[in-house]
């Protein structure tokens, strides 16, 4: 379980400081999807490097299975089991598909096992699994592997930062199976996307409002989505989504 | 062949090969002798006489073989020049493995000037592998200075892998190559320099023949207080296509001087020459963080990957 107490976060701005994160509490229990929605700029992707730690917070704490991970680094927080796919894939020059998933697996994957994770995302296994990790790869293809990436962390904690970002309209039917799939296999584990799309927003168990740095709603999708709906934080067309196939 | 562990350890690290267990055509020098040799009915060597060096006969038409010819100096203080010259004859395809590795445990300084001349013939194909590397605790210097010189008939084609691994503390590297038509150039260097190492490497590759072609790419990392230079030029004389690339992270104190340099002598000749250096970039380290590995861990999976 990962409990959010108090949590704030600011930056300099023009000699002030500005909040981007106001004194947040949220916790995301065990087995649970959870989405976070909202406006652009409303401190979402933020939450979720807080979390990770790529960006430490100013006041507050960060719990996750009954330990304090607020002081720990980025490494600390993978290795108890937090991970995070980038909203903006990272390229790399000279490492491979197959080198990605395997230090992500952290553990000798046969290149079998591998190419298994790359399947659950649609990408051909056999055709990307010796490609570079770099830009002759299109931003759908360098998401996909992304993911694959993350799904071969196995995770306790996993956060999505706008999965569908960037991504084609065939990768995003695919994503959300694999989400679908992720949702009825977690039982200890949890995951925390950040997404307005409808479709993602469908299969959460619960949804969170963020809005200016701060929770505006919070509540199960069931009794939440259809308030949402129409609003920027559910969007049903493909807005952030390549329409290119 | 009787080679003892540093012998082996430095073959295995620049050649990738057992020393005891070679087949086809190679030579084996180890402290300026021929430890080892052996010749097959396609691929002939034979000692210069004069100098110190061979001559390596690859005959038209043979296809498949390999020669290997490594290097290796254990001997504190030795210093020598070798000639090899490669004739490759017509429509041959073969891979030639080179390489020198210095173990220098002494305080005097160890040097290996290797010229290696290739006469590509036409329509031939050799993909050529050349791995540097240094070690040893001695205060004596391990210095390669390698010239390769290429010269390449109607249709050939030539693939260069040439690598300096780590632990080489001086170097001045020249390769000249000049293509007749419809020739094939690609080249993929790669240089780790660290401590105070100091790296010039100078390329001046010229596309005489309509359709030649070459693609030169050096990639470096210059790690704590060590230098790089990196020439590379590219003459474009008839209808030819050349493209350089000088890609380099640089780390702690290190430095790098990058000169790309074109010159197009033919209103066909289409030449592009691209050039960058950086540090590591920070969302690369983070991302590997992200999967688990400390920061040092992510930083020399970068440069494994960078220097592949």
């Amino acid at each position: 379980m990962l409990q959010i107490k108090n949590l704030s976060f600011s930056v300099d701005d023009e000699g002030g400081k500005k909040e981007i994160i106001k004194d947040i509490s949220l916790e995301i229990p065990d087995g649970k999807l959870i989405v976070i929605t909202g406006p652009n700029g409303g401190g979402k992707s933020t939450l979720a490097k807080l979390i990770a730690g790529i960006e430490k917070p100013t006041a507050g704490q960060i719990i996750f299975n009954g330990e304090d991970i607020t002081g720990l680094s980025i490494t600390e927080r993978a290795q108890k089991g937090v991970a995070f796919a980038f909203q903006q894939p990272v390229k790399f020059k000279g490492i491979q598909v197959l080198d990605l998933i395997r230090l992500a697996a952290g553990r000798k994957l046969t290149v079998a096992d591998a190419c298994a994770y790359l399947s659950l995302v649609g990408l051909c296994a056999r055709e990307y699994i010796n490609r570079e990790v770099n830009s002759s790869l299109s931003g759908g293809e360098l998401k996909r592997i992304e993911i694959a990436t993350v799904l071969a962390r196995k995770s306790l904690l996993t956060l999505f930062d706008e999965p569908e970002a960037g991504i084609d309209l065939w990768s995003f039917g695919n994503l959300i199976e694999v989400f679908r799939k992720q949702r009825e296999e977690i039982a200890d584990r949890s995951i925390l996307i950040i997404s307005h799309q409808e479709r993602i927003l469908n299969i959460a168990d619960e949804i969170v409002v963020l809005n200016s740095g701060e929770i505006e709603k919070q509540g199960a999708k069931d009794k939440l989505l259809p308030e949402l709906i129409g609003t920027p934080a559910a969007v049903k067309n493909c807005q952030g989504i390549n329409s290119e196939v | 062949m009787d080679l003892n562990n540093i012998q082996q350890y430095l073959l295995k690290e620049i050649a990738g090969i057992d020393g005891n267990n070679l087949t086809g055509a190679f030579n084996i020098r180890s402290d300026s002798l021929s430890i080892g040799r052996q010749s097959t009915k396609n691929i002939e060597i034979v000692s210069k006489t004069g100098v110190s060096g061979m001559d390596i006969f690859i005959k038209p038409d043979t296809k498949g073989e390999s020669v290997h010819i490594p290097v290796v100096l254990t001997q504190s203080g030795l210093k020598e020049d070798v000639y090899n010259d490669f004739y490759i004859g017509d429509n041959a395809d073969v891979e030639i493995v080179a390489g020198c590795g210095i173990d220098n445990c002494g305080n005097h300084d160890s040097q290996h000037n290797g010229i290696h001349r290739f006469y590509v013939g036409k329509n031939a194909k050799i993909k050529y592998v050349e791995k540097h590397f240094g070690s040893g605790s001695g205060a004596g210097k391990r210095i390669l200075n390698p010239v390769t010189e290429v010269y390449m008939e109607e249709d050939s084609c030539c693939e260069m892998e040439m690598v300096q691994i780590k632990g080489v503390d001086d170097t001045e590297r020249k390769t000249v190559a000049e293509l007749k038509a419809g020739a094939k150039l690609i080249i993929r260097e790669r240089l780790m320099t660290h401590n105070e190492h100091r790296a010039l490497s100078d390329y001046a590759v010229v596309l005489n023949g309509d359709g030649s072609s070459a693609d030169v790419v050096s990639r470096g990392v210059a790690r704590d207080n060590s230098y790089q230079k990196l020439d590379l030029k590219i003459v474009g004389n008839a209808a030819c296509k050349g493209h350089t690339e000088c890609d380099s992270i640089i780390m702690d104190d290190g430095k790098i001087l990058a000169v790309p340099a074109l010159e197009a002598n033919s209103v066909d000749a289409s030449l592009v020459h691209e050039a960058a250096i950086g540090k590591i970039a920070g969302d690369q380290i983070i991302k590997l963080m992200t999967l688990g590995l400390t920061e040092a861990e992510a930083e020399e999976q970068i440069i494994n990957g960078f220097l592949r």
